[in-house]
């Protein structure tokens, strides 16, 4: 639990953070609130030898509504994601999911950039961000790139983020009826089993939904199944019920650990994708 | 004449404690707050392999390395110091504190390194190179006793810690057993209840890790030790023997200690090493323990595998019980490693008059960390395995679980009631805590809740649990360190009132309940009370904390060395106030004649008189500082019941408990308030091992819930509120009438959850689950599966 010696400073702006990433030719890493980078580090599986802290920069900090979209800066912590007026009011599922992350000394320090860079296979966040169909603003040493959540999310713990890079913002239309489920992990409380489902409604019928699971494979992913088996259809407990039912079953790969086998995980993606998809429904009767 | 200020009563208040303000606002000091000038840090190389002959030992780059002032390692360790040694009369196997060619678990030490900061010491850590010749992992506790895949000591066949012992009804003072009576019990039985059980293995996880600062001083000769542990005495005598000095050369220190939980009890290898590295080099020496070696490297608890038989009637008297104990010890016998599980014999008779009962048991070795005390330390395990059984039994014959004890208690009129296992229980009222508790649970109502939400489909069970314990341990004849405590209460000449337990709090609140004692007994404000505990050189003698005991036998100890203290006063007093001393009371900071409240003298005057006394009264020393040792004639044993409600996630297997409700009986209770965090505390932790902790290892050895990340830790959202109720049985071995309750919550709180659970998933046919109850384990039962 005793990391590599190391450098630590404070960069000002985004800019400076870039310009300072740059400087050190890869020897130095971001750090917003640490949960993820600094257990690393204690286990010396990170060995950055200057750390350049983004978490105080004022343009990485907030949550604000920008045209019909909203934007989070990407140091903003797990808490005010969870307790945002506007957040709870226009995208309710997102901050249902900020309030379940870890426990509250991790939701007061762990940030959104850090916890989608970072790309735990098992973390809330990128589910959410990808039945959102967010985009990721990232500004590098060549200026600002968007980013799909759809194309973001790689492999494990490998996202389409170069090293010299900062996230900047999430952007993302705000939905009410959506919600988010999982099954905690009883030790981190990271998820077992994490499921995001977005519906798109009119009269009753689905016209067209979102669906995404984390902590069942190597990263978040699509259920693109369950999607096109409630597109188009009745929303009631038959057609959800359905629907989840097929949760996961084109997923190759999914985890096994001391928590749960791949057995128990897989017949846990239903049993979420179902919770995940009455919450929508419910909010969007509400 | 002072005026007069009425103090209230303490004893059997619900006190603040005075330790937390200081502990809460970061001012307490710990070991890691020791600095000394030219201080040295120490860091372990640890093996990461369960068993392997070390082949090559590279500590050149190591030596090389700036800021490293030395590495040892266990070949050049074991010049310096003696084998470990181990606190119990049973056979071990040869212990270096560091490895010397084997290593027999993932954490066991095999250098050491020495080094400017700690970052220096982790760098020359990571640059030692270990070969091992892997060697097979011996983990499957079953397997092991066959000496598969593994002998681990050669001296010990089939991995055979201690070959097996019996106690219980037949069996003789030299262990000859006589077989008749707990045959007849099982030929007379309607029905016999068998049942395999684990009860898990656990990390302590005290929330202060381990940790020591040694300073050797070459110019006098003599060692200061800082340790976090709960018995800085036994810690002296030990170290001193392990180091050739004597006990008079060595001070140990245990300053504020953030919890132990029975796991620093233990004298441990790095304790030993630090003194011996202090020693030889001649600087002070520092090691705070990681959290990832707390894990592997500080003892773990529990680890006892029963295969119980309980033989009964039809109506549910119980007619015999056998209970055959296999323990899982790890790779070596600690300090009170054997002992631990001689307790889970001991208490086997719970709460029930039992006319025959027949324990054996078999420690055997493993690959894994050693065992010792962890809170409850043997009882928690007795009181699973027969608790667990009478609910089977219950469940049966289809009779209330509540009932079914109610017909086999020991009635609250045979106490003092020796028991077959060999102890004495001092006094208790059973089937009133029961009662108690079932009042308090409203257990009918209940019952009623739990079958209305299973018409709902709801998955809802109900738990009860009756326990007895063994606390205030105990007569010098059960403890290779002597049983007794110590104090020394000095009234200072200002009238202030300094005690010196050897009793070494870790957290308990005994710096409150002590002095609320004293305050009493001498009749002065509690502010004008301090308790001095955790240093040899203030201390002159002690035992420790552990089992239960501070309060009863260190809190018996505090008043009869206040007692002295209050006699000699009043010998000073009397001449002044021209009073017999027998007709003196001390109140409201005076000491006045009985019945003449105002005649008094202060409190403050006649201290000071007793050290500047002229005229010297005839026959009388100057100064008022008395001492005590108190050696309690037997251990006390604390009862009481608890019950549960747990509701299982049908489609996820998740169990919540919703509702807890205890009632302990820890004899006279001298300050409610911290009695019920005690119960709170060992709650979560019983709740902690049913639920969710659990050390678990693969097959090569490795802790796969070595971190937080994975080990789970009961948190303050997984419990509903407590409903907690006390019970006064005040025990007759001590003036006090207290008991004892540290561990307490640890031990009704496990069969209960475990109850609960099984009951809410009767419908699937199950009658016992094993802990911890994990959600995929519950699931697969819902399936359709078996646990
Ligand atoms: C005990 C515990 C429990 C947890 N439980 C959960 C849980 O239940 N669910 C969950 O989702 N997460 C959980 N986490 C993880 C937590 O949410 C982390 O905070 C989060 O994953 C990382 O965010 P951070 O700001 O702390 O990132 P840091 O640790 O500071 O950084 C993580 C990585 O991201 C990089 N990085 C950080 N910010 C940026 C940026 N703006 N641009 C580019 N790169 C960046 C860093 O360089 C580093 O490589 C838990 C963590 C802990 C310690």
């Amino acid at each position: 639990m005793i990391p590599t010696g190391f450098e630590y400073e404070r960069a000002t702006s985004v800019a400076d953070a870039v310009a300072r990433l740059r400087a050190s030719n890869g020897a130095a890493k971001l750090i917003a609130g640490g949960h993820s980078l600094v257990p690393l580090m204690k286990l010396r599986l990170s060995e950055p030898g200057r750390l350049i802290d983004i978490a105080r920069i004022p343009e990485l900090c907030g949550i604000r509504q920008v045209g019909d979209a909203i934007e989070i800066g990407a140091a903003t912590v797990h808490h005010d994601v969870a307790t945002s007026p506007l957040i709870a009011t226009r995208c309710p599922m997102l901050a249902e999911a900020a309030a379940e992350i870890g426990d509250p000394q991790v939701r007061n320090r762990g940030t959104l950039g850090g916890s989608l860079a970072h790309a735990d296979p098992s973390a809330d966040y990128p589910a959410v961000i990808l039945v959102l169909n967010a985009t990721i603003h990232i500004v590098g040493p060549g200026g600002e790139r968007v980013v799909q959540a759809a194309t973001f999310f790689k492999d494990l713990l490998t996202v389409d983020l170069d090293p010299q890079e900062v996230i900047v913002s999430v952007r993302f239309k705000p939905v009410v009826s959506a919600g988010y489920a999982k099954l905690h992990q009883r030790a981190s409380h990271y998820a077992i089993v994490g499921v995001a489902g977005v519906l798109d409604i009119q009269g009753g019928v689905v016209r067209s939904a979102c669906v995404a699971v984390t902590g069942a494979s190597t990263h978040a992913m699509r259920l693109s199944n369950v999607e096109h088996a409630l597109a188009g259809q009745p929303l009631n407990d038959e057609s959800i019920h359905k629907a989840a039912s097929i949760a996961g079953a084109g997923v190759a790969v999914v985890n096994a650990d001391v928590h749960a086998s791949e057995e128990y995980r897989r017949a846990m993606i239903p049993v979420f994708t179902k919770r995940a998809l009455e919450k929508a429904r419910a909010r969007s009767s509400a | 004449m002072a005026t007069t200020h009425v103090l209230p009563k303490l004893v059997g208040q619900r006190i603040k404690r005075r330790e937390d303000p200081r502990l809460i606002q970061g001012r307490g000091t710990y070991v890691d707050d020791v600095k000394i000038v030219g201080m040295q840090h120490i860091a372990f190389k640890r093996s990461d392999i369960a068993h392997g002959r070390i082949r090559r030992l590279d500590v050149s780059v190591a030596k090389a390395l700036e800021g490293v002032e030395a590495v040892f390692t266990g070949a050049q360790l074991a010049e310096l110091i003696r084998p470990m040694p181990i606190g119990t009369p049973f056979p071990s196997p040869t212990h270096r504190a560091i490895a010397v060619d084997v290593v027999r678990y993932v954490g066991e030490a095999v250098a050491v390194v020495v080094a400017r900061d700690r970052y220096v010491a982790r760098d020359a850590v990571d640059a030692i190179v270990v070969e091992y010749e892997p060697l097979p992992a011996v983990v499957d506790l079953e397997r092991a006793m066959t000496g598969q895949p593994a002998v681990i000591h050669a001296d010990f066949p089939n991995n055979i810690a201690l070959p097996q012992i019996a106690s219980g009804t037949g069996v003789d003072a030299s262990g000859k057993a006589d077989d008749t009576k707990i045959d007849q019990a099982f030929a007379a039985a309607d029905v016999v209840i068998s049942q395999r059980m684990v009860n898990q293995r656990l990390v302590p996880n005290a929330m202060e890790p381990r940790g020591v600062v040694a300073h050797y001083e070459p110019g006098k000769g003599s060692l200061t030790m800082w340790s976090s542990t709960q018995n800085p005495h036994i810690l002296r005598s030990m170290v001193a023997g392990m180091l050739g000095l004597g006990e008079s050369q060595v001070r140990a220190i245990a300053p504020e200690v953030g919890g132990g939980f029975g796991a620093k009890i233990n004298i441990y290898a790095e304790e030993y090493v630090a003194a011996a590295v202090s020693k030889a080099l001649g600087l002070p020496v520092k090691w705070i323990e990681e959290r990832t070696e707390a894990f592997v490297a500080t003892t773990h608890g529990r680890d006892i595998l029963g295969y119980v038989d309980l033989a009964a009637t039809k109506d549910g008297k119980v007619l015999g019980l056998k209970l055959r104990l296999i323990a899982d010890i790890g790779a070596y016998n600690m300090l009170l490693t054997a002992a631990i599980p001689t307790l889970t014999m001991l208490m086997a008779n719970a709460t029930y008059d039992i006319p025959a009962i027949r324990a054996t048991l078999v420690e055997v070795f493993t690959n894994k960390t050693p065992t010792d005390a962890y809170r409850g330390a043997g009882r928690p395990e007795a009181t699973y395995f027969v608790e667990r059984a009478m609910d089977m039994l219950a469940a049966e014959l289809r009779i209330d679980p509540a009932e079914v004890r109610r017909r086999n208690f020991i009635p609250s009129d045979k106490f003092p009631y020796a028991t077959q296992m060999g102890a004495v229980y001092d006094s208790g009222d059973y089937e009133k805590a029961l009662d108690v508790a079932l009042a308090a649970a409203g257990w009918e109502a209940l019952k009623a809740e739990r079958d209305a939400a299973r018409k709902q489909g709801r998955l809802v069970g109900l738990g009860l649990s009756m326990y007895v314990e063994v606390c205030g341990v105990g007569p010098s004849a059960s403890l290779p360190t002597g049983g007794w405590e110590h104090a020394q209460v000095t009234v200072e000449r200002d009238g202030r009132i300094t005690a010196a337990t050897g009793a070494s709090p870790h957290g308990q609140g005994n710096e409150t309940t002590f002095a609320q004692m004293l305050a009493d007994q001498f009749g002065v404000p509690l502010e004008h009370v301090t308790i001095l505990h955790g240093d040899t050189a203030v201390v002159k003698q002690g035992i420790g904390t552990f089992g239960s005991r501070s309060q009863a036998v260190g809190g018996t100890a505090l008043v009869m060395a206040g007692a002295r203290v209050k006699a000699k006063m009043a010998k000073f007093a009397g001449p002044l106030l021209e009073a017999h001393e027998a007709d003196l009371v001390f109140e409201n900071g005076i000491i006045s004649v009985k019945g003449l409240p105002t005649s008094g003298k202060s409190f403050k005057d006649v201290a000071s008189y007793a050290y500047v006394p002229v005229p010297l009264p005839e026959g009388l020393e100057p100064g008022l500082s008395e001492e005590a040792f108190f050696e309690p004639k037997n251990n006390t044993y604390p009862f009481g019941c608890h019950i549960s409600m747990v509701e299982v996630d049908r489609q996820t297997g998740e169990p919540r408990l919703l509702k807890l409700v205890a009632v302990d009986d820890a004899g006279t209770l001298i300050n409610p308030l911290i009695v019920e965090g005690q119960i709170h505390g060992g709650l979560a932790q019983g709740i902690g091992q049913a639920l969710i902790e659990e050390a678990v290892y693969d097959e090569q050895g490795q802790l796969l819930t070595g971190s937080f990340m994975d080990y789970a830790m009961p948190r303050a959202t997984d419990f509903p509120r407590f409903e907690l109720q006390a019970m006064v049985t005040p025990t007759p071995v001590n003036p006090l009438g207290a008991k004892g309750v540290g561990e307490a919550g640890t031990l009704g709180s496990t069969p209960c959850l475990v109850a609960a659970t099984v009951d809410a998933l009767r419908e699937f046919g199950v009658k016992h689950i094993d802990m911890s109850l994990r959600p995929e384990k519950l699931w697969r039962i819902i399936q359709g599966g078996r646990a």
